[in-house]
């Protein structure tokens, strides 16, 4: 156990291990993406209120809910740094701010363009769409404040400090729909009970928050080893990796 | 499949206009934040190769100063 928790703090380690996890995980992640992207607009009958334009919820739906989900990676990251002074899960912190920024983006643009056909606007401010955007606002602030200084471990620790105080939002978005009278509709997939969506659209969309899930791990992956190059730059196995064409 | 032609996938009973544009923008962002990390990684590889390639050139001359 304490072994792994040293290797995990080893970046060559680390570099190594998610490389050959990427090598399996991306092809499986944008084979699970074409699929269920082809299988929702394909294969799908329209909804009996909102015609096609639901179909914008394969995409709109599984991008709000890994947007929080990785609100979840950043902010406990951001806490391992502050409390263990971990480097990797600083490495992590950064790297996931950025996936985050853009999932949400996707699902405020997404909602947005599903507004306009079926509400008749494209924005309101209702609660579950602005606390969507502070998220948005959130996630760009950390990546703005760790431009802002030079020193990464202040860096680190203020953003550490900006993400966690911003998880007050993270309840706020999953309770909006129910503490305030909204336009956007509750949830319809729920773990316990019935969910209010027939089968033959909930597969499809489940396979999709599958898909998005593997992909924010990828990005994830991917960023961090773009991180650790840099970090490490001055040590000896990120030398020989750069002389031998990052193969090695 | 559901829809029975091309036109009427495209179209989407007026919806199409709104159902593809938030998929294009959707694919663009993705396959913006696959790519961006290893372009990332490869150019920082690179320049680093170059820096330690002339270091090692330099030390090389160093010696054969001496």
């Amino acid at each position: 156990m304490w072994s792994f928790f040293h290797k995990l703090g080893s970046p060559p380690w680390l570099y190594g291990i998610s490389g050959s996890i990427l090598r399996w995980l991306l092809p499986l992640t944008l084979l699970a993406l074409v699929t269920g992207l082809v299988w929702g607009l394909l294969f799908t009958a329209p909804d009996f209120r909102q015609g096609n334009s639901y179909r914008i919820i394969y995409i709109h739906v599984p991008a709000a809910v890994v947007a929080l989900a990785g609100y979840y990676v950043m902010a406990i990251a951001g806490a391992i740094n502050l409390i263990w002074k971990m480097k990797m899960a600083d490495v992590a912190m950064k790297a996931a701010a950025p996936i985050g920024a853009a999932l949400t983006f996707i699902a405020l643009l997404t909602g947005a363009i599903w507004g306009k056909p079926t509400w008749g606007t494209w924005w309101v401010w209702d609660a579950r769409i602005t606390s969507m955007l502070i998220l948005l606002f959130l996630y760009l602030g950390v990546v703005a404040l760790y431009e802002a200084y030079d020193n990464k471990e202040a860096a680190g620790k203020a953003c550490a400090v900006l993400s966690l105080v911003g998880t007050v939002n993270i309840p706020i978005i999953y309770k909006s729909v129910d503490w305030w009278y909204s336009l956007h509709q509750p949830a319809s997939i729920k773990f316990t009970g019935e969910s209010s969506i027939d089968p033959s659209m909930l597969y499809p969309l489940l396979l999709m928050i599958t898909a998005f899930y593997a992909l924010f791990t990828c990005c994830l992956l991917m960023n961090m080893r773009a991180e650790l190059l840099q970090r490490e730059a001055r040590t000896n196995w990120v030398r020989k990796l750069a002389l031998a064409g990052g193969r090695g | 499949m559901y829809f029975q032609s091309l036109d009427a996938l495209l179209h989407m009973d007026g919806h199409g206009v709104f159902v593809w544009s938030a998929y294009l923008i959707t694919s663009a962002v993705i396959a913006l934040i696959l790519v961006a990390p290893g372009r990332r990684r490869r150019r920082f590889l690179r320049q680093l190769a170059g820096e330690v390639k002339r270091q090692q050139a330099a030390a090389g001359d160093t010696r054969g100063g001496d």
